[in-house]
């Protein structure tokens, strides 16, 4: 059975006068109507850059893309640059970072609503407006037909967020790319947003992929997770799976860094050691090498000479992992999880 | 947003009335006695008193300032000396109200001096500003557009080949070769609106207009190219591609508004210099406008004229200031007060 997205072995890679960045490399996932997608990972690991692929954005720029990106049955890669913009806004839509800068301070915001309804809906301006006050109505704006004709600086973070989600969803897209929606807010409206984009996404049925570098919007919301590092997916499975039972040493790092606060709030904080790698010129094998802890439990130097390919985890299913190690399961439970969560070390996780 | 318009319309006055102050501080501040000048080479003692009490400059300067001030709203007559004034009533001359002065040297008041100078600068500075803007704006934005390749880089050379060019070289090569040698153009003579109909009027333009254009151009060819190449680095910008815009309507709705802004004001500011006078263009092709009319009182130490001019140039430039201000409080939403 065909998925409503299937991206296939993405490559984007940006050359540049000092070579070329490789941002994503074979890039596999898929998704599904209804069913949202987590992408983490840090910043520079490729998520924005392989989610920007999707809308065509890189298109007219000297990025190199190549691959296959099959939404419901059209390759967009293929297809001409006349049809990939009519479909972005319309099939597939896309919110960013922060809302205040990802608006025209000129312009209205219902102006700015109503030519995303406009540009794929040949309707007159009263009709996009009406439009547009009940999607801002949809979204939770109090008094949305006078907010809008307010200007993006008159409304607050948490709502020109909701103005966004509006701008995207107004077309009913089958896919929704959020990335960081809520990085640039505080967690309470944080909390309101990511309950709003479920209910829209129960209401409208969307396929829905945030990109996120927090775990805990991923825990909430996603039913699949891919986490990413070096351009690369490197564990990718249910969030179910991949947050109780990781594989792959990012991830615990990932899962270790997330402050704890329940338990000893007088514990250290535990962090990823080293920096992110360059892009431009990645480590020889696999890419977390450097700072993996684990590295001396893998036979021979394959950590360092071989880069490991996609391979499903030891409970199997969609679960899988970019790691030489044998068995992680052991490892996890005996060296990882006693930090992570003392009191779960002697449960049968 | 009306208050706001009188309050700075308020606080140029207040600055006019310090600009004519300080002008007529430093004509005297000079180290060339004006009567004397006045007067010329070959002038006794006598004459000199003469003069000066002719010229009322024996008068202290506040008292001189005073008179000048109060002739604004009442008009004046000249001489100021009542005695001169009895002696020889024939050559008094009535300043009516509003009063700038009376230049001794044109015979003539200050309004009137204007009077025929004012549409010729006017005329100058409009066409001149429409050939900038149109030229500027076009040419920045295709280099903008086509950053780093050769159309940008030539458009960007040429504008810096002409910026460096002196106004006085542009003159008079157009004139010597558009004009004279290829007959293209008339050899420009300002010719009114009224005398000769808007076709004459236009053609005797271009020249001089292009001259003074090819200064500004440059200038607002590489200002237009730097804003509308940092508005489209803008994350608004990434929204718009992402909504499915097609790519004209957000270079034209987008893109090019938000560069336009500080574009606008930079060019209110520049056409009011330019309404005061073009002192080089008017004078290589022999324009009376107000920059000719500037040097000359400068040179021969027409006190009135001068300060009728820094008064009118001065104007120009607070009510351009105002007018931007306000402008910009339209076309920016968040500049606007409540």
């Amino acid at each position: 059975m065909s998925s409503f997205l299937s991206v296939r072995d993405l490559v984007v890679h940006f050359p540049t006068v000092d070579g070329v960045v490789k941002a994503t490399e074979n890039l596999s996932y898929e998704l599904d109507r209804g069913q949202t997608l987590g992408i983490v990972g840090e910043s520079g690991s490729g998520k924005s850059v392989s989610s920007s692929a999707i809308l065509g954005l890189h298109r007219g720029t000297n990025a190199e893309v190549s691959g296959e990106i099959m939404l419901d049955g059209v390759d967009l890669l293929k297809v001409n640059d006349e049809t990939i913009r009519r479909k972005r806004g319309r099939e597939v839509a896309m919110i960013f970072q922060d809302p205040l800068s990802a608006m025209h301070p000129y312009y209205t915001v219902g102006n700015q609503i109503s030519e995303a309804y406009r540009v794929h809906n040949n309707v007159s301006r009263k009709q996009a407006r009406a439009r547009t006050v009940e999607m801002l109505d949809r979204v939770g704006i109090p008094q949305p037909d006078r907010r809008v004709d307010d200007y993006p600086h008159q409304f607050s973070g948490g709502m020109r967020q909701r103005a966004m989600i509006a701008m995207a969803l107004i077309n009913d897209p089958g896919l929704l790319i959020a990335d960081e929606p809520t990085t640039a807010l505080d967690v309470t409206v944080q909390a309101q947003i990511l309950d709003l984009l479920q209910d829209l996404q129960r209401e409208f049925n969307s396929a829905i992929i945030i990109i996120t570098h927090d775990l805990g919007v991923v825990a909430e919301m996603a039913d699949d997770v891919l986490v990413m590092y070096a351009g690369r997916a490197v564990e990718y499975g249910p969030t179910k799976e991949i947050l109780v039972h990781p594989e792959m040493p990012y991830t615990w790092g990932l899962l270790s860094s997330v402050p704890d606060v329940v338990g000893d709030t007088d514990a250290k904080l535990i962090p990823i050691r080293g920096n992110p790698p360059s892009l431009l010129t990645p480590p020889a094998g696999c890419a977390f090498h450097p700072r993996c802890d684990h590295t001396d439990k893998v036979p021979g130097r394959l950590c360092f000479t071989t880069l490991p390919e996609l391979t499903p985890a030891r409970a199997g299913g969609d679960h899988t992992k970019r790691c030489h190690l044998v068995n992680p399961d052991e490892v996890y439970a005996k060296e990882v999880l006693p930090e992570i969560a003392p009191e779960m070390s002697e449960e049968d996780a | 947003m009306f208050a706001y318009a009188v309050r700075r319309v308020f606080a140029g006055i207040i600055m006019l009335t310090a600009m004519s102050m300080v002008t007529f501080v430093m004509f005297f501040a000079s180290p060339i006695d004006p009567a004397q000048f006045a007067c010329g080479k070959n002038c006794s003692l006598e004459q000199r008193a003469q003069v000066r009490k002719g010229l009322g400059y024996d008068q202290p300067v506040w008292k001189q300032w005073k008179s000048f001030a109060v002739g604004v709203f009442k008009g004046r007559d000249y001489p100021e000396d009542k005695s001169l004034r009895e002696s020889a009533p024939q050559l008094v001359a009535h300043c009516a109200a509003p009063c700038l002065g009376y230049s001794r040297v044109n015979i003539a008041t200050v309004t009137e001096e204007f009077k025929d100078r004012i549409p010729v600068s006017s005329s100058l500075a409009v066409m001149a500003f429409l050939m900038w803007i149109a030229g500027g704006i076009a040419l920045g934005a295709i280099a903008a557009i086509t950053k780093g390749s050769i159309i940008d880089r030539g458009v960007v050379g040429t504008a810096l080949v002409f910026y460096a060019f002196p106004t006085f070289f542009v003159g008079l090569f157009l004139l010597k070769f558009l004009a004279i040698k290829w007959q293209i153009f008339p050899v420009p003579n300002y010719i009114s609106i009224a005398d000769g109909g808007i076709g004459s009027w236009l053609t005797n333009l271009v020249l001089p207009g292009l001259t003074l254009a090819l200064f500004y151009m440059a200038g607002y060819v590489r200002m237009t190219r730097a804003f509308v190449l940092e508005s489209m680095g803008e994350d608004y910008l990434r929204t718009a591609k992402a909504k499915g815009l097609a790519p004209r309507k957000i270079l034209f709705k987008h893109t090019m508004r938000a560069a336009l802004t500080p574009l606008v004001t930079m060019a209110g500011l520049d056409f009011a210099g330019l309404l005061g006078g073009a002192v080089i263009t008017e004078t290589v092709f022999n324009y009376n406008g107000l920059g000719k009319l500037a040097v000359d009182s400068v040179q021969t130490y027409d006190l009135p004229t001068i300060v009728g001019l820094v008064l009118l140039l001065g104007a120009f430039v607070i009510l351009a200031n105002i007018i931007v201000d306000i402008l910009y409080a339209f076309i920016d939403p968040r500049v606007r007060v409540g």
